[in-house]
Formats: structure tokens, C-alpha cells, sequence
């Protein structure tokens, strides 16, 4: 078809040569996927590119958080008042509860045979706007207003007052990406409260599911287990709560039972999530030196190495545990 | 073959191209996300029909950079999908502005399908396979929605 064009559209084609330019930019388009896929200085571009789109996605969300604002504004005094009733009920449970952990903790410590009680996990907490969320059965991520300028590193584990959300995929200056735990990409390596079996907890793709596709027919599972994390992996620490078991199908034609989960964290209407740095000296605190999948540098055993775990931002960015 | 003045409409393309960027971001139910048009390649490739020097392939490769970034994509799979499909819009845009709508709308068919293809290529090969084929969907209301494009655009640039 280029002869057509080239004899009836002289003055047009005159400055325009679409073949040389088009491959100029295909040339340039395969670098950058060739880079993107060996991490390396493009994931700085792209950490700018993200702050640059940021306005964007500020200002298409802005409808939204108007309009929750506005319903904020006008809640009736009532309202607020039932809600901070039950707020101060649930604080005083809470703080009930946190007395006898303090002492459980002083307990675990002393049977663990250490001089003195743990330092706590959590060094650092970081409340994070959800600035646009994205569910579909493809995708479940989530937006955040918080980036690499708040200390914001790839792999980071996020929270909301119920149990684990996900964690941060991709980091931009003022806001980086959580990929949630029901993103059909994501897994989470989990454990049974009740009895410590360990397994993998995948994501279905809605946000009420997640799937446990690798445990045998006969494994010790039942309906309303806890499942936490295991603290294998290298991404999350262990013990976060991450979802009840809702169904169990054994087929015994089947090597493996088909069980379903419900996630605690309430993925989808979350407003504020929380971003959670840790301790790496804790014995709880993700391990370091596994942090990554492909690699055989994976040195098992090995003391976790506190520096490696703070500067691992550049470390691992491919967080997502492929299927 | 007049054109308009190319630095006006350049920056026509451009508010008109961040416009449809910014309907792609916007939050919809999950069904009608799924058959979300793909605004941002409907009016690049409106303008690489129309006017082809004030479109054309760079426009094509920054809007597929900036769609990689905000959908986590590897970054230039968009940005190749669109500066080739742009290439052909560019390249055969005699051929197909000159039509009636209808076989505009098949031209424009076409040229989404062809987009989603790369896409779907380049998904394969780097492993992370995604065949479900509510991913074609786009293409299909996107092509249904080339005239509204053609008359709404239409409107903010002089006749040629």
C-alpha cells in the first residue's frame, strides 16, 4: 500500500518518513522491554516516568475523594458519635487483649532461651491514601500516595487493621502500586494456626478469594482455620494474619484438595492502608538472603543480613512470586 | 491537502490524547471496565488518519510509554503496539480517511486488533500469558465508537 501513498501525497510525506521513524522507535521500544525485564537502570526511568503520571491519576481520582470528603463533611453528629462509642468499645478490648500479649511475648522470649524480651517488629508504620483501586479478574492493585521519597521500597509489605493486604510492586517518587493478595499473580506462603502445615495461598483474581491449590487430599485442613503468614519467602514476616478457610473439596480422584480462603483485610473498600517497615534482626522479620526466586544465590541458613535487608529496594523488584 | 497550522494542532493532539489517557484511568464497575475502549489508541490513531504530521509515531510511542507505566506493563510493550499500529495508520491514511464511516469503523477494527495482538505476543514471550478472551473485547467497542470519534474530534480541528 506505501506506493499509493507516496505518489498522491507529496506534500504531506514530504518531512514524515514513517518507515525509518517507526523503526527508530520499535528499535527503542524492545530495549526498554529487554532492560524492564532484567531490572536494571530502566527501572529508574521508570520510578520518574511514574512520578510524572502521578498528577494524572491524582486528578482523575479527585472526583472520588471530593465526594468522600463531602460525606465526611455532612455526617450527622449521631453518626459520629455511635462510631467513636464503638471505636473507644473496640480500643478497650484491644488494649485488654495487648496487656496479655506483652506478657505472652516476655513468655515466648524466656522459652526461646534469650537474655532479654525481643525488640518489637514493627519499627516504623506509614499511613497511605488509596488513590485509585483496580479489581478485575486480570488485575487487583491498588494505588497509593505514598513513594520512594517516604522511604517506600519494592517488596514491602502492607496492611490494614485486619490482616495482610499485599505489597508494593512498583515505586514511584510520591506513589507506588500494591499488588494485592488476590491479584491472580500473587502468592503468599502461609501457615494453619492450629497446627503449623505451611502452604501457598494464590490469588483467584476477586477480591473475596483466594485459592490453596498445593495441598495433598489428605492434609489436616477444616473450614474457619486462621491462616498466617509463614514468614517463608522472604517478602512478608511471619505471623500476619491473611485469611479463614471457607471451603475444603476433596476429590480423591485428585492428588490435591481444592481450598478456598477468604481474605481478613477488607481489600476492596479500604480508604487507608498501611505501609510497614520491619526489624530485620527480628526473628520474625522476612529473610533477607532468600529474597530472591531465581537466582542460586540463595544462601540457605545463613544468618539474616540487617544491611541487605534495608538496602533490598534495588534488590528485588520482581516481588511478584510467579505461579 | 491543507493542513492546519501544525503547531496549533500539536498541541490539539496533545490535550486531546491526555484526555483520553485520563478516561482510561477513570474507575468504572468491573464489567464495564472489561469492555473499556481504548480511548488513548482511538484518538492517536484519529489523528495519524487525519493529520498525519501533527500525529504520528512519536505521539504513538509516548502515549504506549505513559499507558505502560500507569498499567504496569513492561515498559515499551504498550509503546511498540502503538507506534506500529500508528505506522500503519500513518502510512495508509489515504487509503482509509477518504472511506465511508462504516469501513472506517472496520479499518479502525482492524488496526485495535492488531494492537491487542502485539500485546498479547509480547505477554506470551515474556511468560506471563494472559488468553482469556474478554482481552479482544476493547477492540470490538472500540471500533463501535470510531464514529463518535471522528464527529467529536472533527469538531475541534478546521475542514480540511
Amino acid at each position: 500500500m506505501a506506493f499509493i501513498g507516496r505518489g498522491l501525497n507529496r506534500p504531506s510525506s514530504r518531512d514524515s518518513a514513517p518507515g525509518p521513524r517507526f523503526v527508530v522507535f520499535a528499535i527503542l521500544s524492545i530495549v526498554c522491554m529487554y532492560y524492564d525485564q532484567r531490572d536494571s537502570w530502566i527501572s529508574s526511568l521508570r520510578y520518574y516516568l511514574q512520578g510524572a503520571v502521578y498528577p494524572i491519576q491524582r486528578l482523575v481520582a479527585s472526583p472520588q475523594v471530593l465526594w468522600h470528603w463531602g460525606s465526611e463533611l455532612v455526617e450527622t453528629r449521631e453518626a459520629l458519635r455511635a462510631e467513636n462509642a464503638a471505636l473507644k468499645r473496640q480500643e478497650r478490648e484491644l488494649s485488654i487483649t495487648a496487656l496479655r500479649f506483652a506478657a505472652l511475648e516476655h513468655e515466648n522470649a524466656q522459652l526461646r532461651a534469650l537474655s532479654q524480651a525481643m525488640p518489637p517488629l514493627v519499627t516504623r508504620t506509614q499511613v497511605a491514601e488509596v488513590v485509585s483501586v483496580q479489581l478485575n479478574p486480570l488485575k487487583q492493585r491498588l494505588l497509593v500516595n505514598k513513594g520512594g521519597r517516604d522511604g517506600a521500597y519494592t517488596g514491602q509489605t502492607v496492611l490494614d487493621a485486619r490482616g495482610l493486604l499485599g505489597q508494593l510492586v512498583r515505586v514511584g517518587p510520591w506513589s507506588a502500586e500494591v499488588i494485592l493478595i488476590t491479584d491472580p499473580e500473587h502468592a503468599v506462603p502461609v501457615q494453619v494456626v492450629r497446627n503449623g502445615l505451611r502452604s501457598i495461598a494464590v490469588g483467584a483474581g476477586n477480591s473475596g478469594e483466594l485459592l490453596l491449590p498445593y495441598l495433598p487430599v489428605n492434609s489436616d485442613v477444616k473450614p474457619g482455620d486462621l491462616l498466617v503468614t509463614s514468614g517463608l519467602g522472604g517478602i512478608f514476616p511471619a505471623g500476619y494474619p491473611v485469611a479463614v478457610v471457607t471451603g475444603i473439596k476433596r476429590d480423591p480422584v485428585l492428588l490435591l484438595a481444592q481450598v478456598r480462603a477468604r481474605p481478613l483485610a477488607t481489600l476492596e473498600r479500604d480508604h487507608e492502608v498501611m505501609v510497614v517497615w520491619f526489624d530485620p534482626k527480628h526473628s520474625a522479620a522476612p529473610a533477607a538472603a532468600a529474597q530472591s526466586d531465581t537466582l542460586p544465590q540463595v544462601t540457605l541458613g545463613a544468618p539474616v543480613d540487617p544491611a541487605s535487608a534495608e538496602g533490598s529496594p534495588e534488590g528485588s523488584p520482581d516481588a511478584e512470586e510467579a505461579r | 491537502m491543507s493542513l492546519a497550522a501544525p503547531r496549533e494542532s500539536r498541541l490539539l493532539v496533545y490535550v486531546t490524547a491526555l484526555v483520553a489517557l485520563m478516561l482510561t484511568l477513570l474507575p468504572l464497575p468491573t464489567w464495564l471496565g472489561l469492555i473499556r475502549p481504548p480511548f488513548l489508541v482511538l484518538v492517536i490513531l484519529y489523528w495519524s488518519t487525519m493529520t498525519p504530521r501533527a500525529g504520528g509515531i512519536f505521539i504513538g510511542f509516548l502515549g504506549g510509554l505513559m499507558l505502560d507505566v500507569l498499567q504496569g506493563t513492561h515498559l515499551g510493550q504498550h509503546a511498540l503496539a502503538l507506534s506500529f499500529v500508528t505506522y500503519l495508520a500513518v502510512r495508509l491514511h489515504l487509503l482509509t480517511r477518504a472511506k465511508p464511516m462504516f469501513e472506517q469503523s472496520l479499518f479502525a477494527l482492524g488496526a485495535l486488533l492488531l494492537h491487542e495482538a502485539v500485546l498479547w505476543a509480547i505477554d506470551g514471550w515474556s511468560g506471563h500469558p494472559i488468553n482469556s478472551f474478554t482481552r479482544w473485547l476493547p477492540a470490538l467497542t472500540g471500533a463501535a465508537l470510531w464514529p463518535v470519534v471522528v464527529g467529536l474530534l472533527g469538531r475541534t480541528h478546521s475542514p480540511r
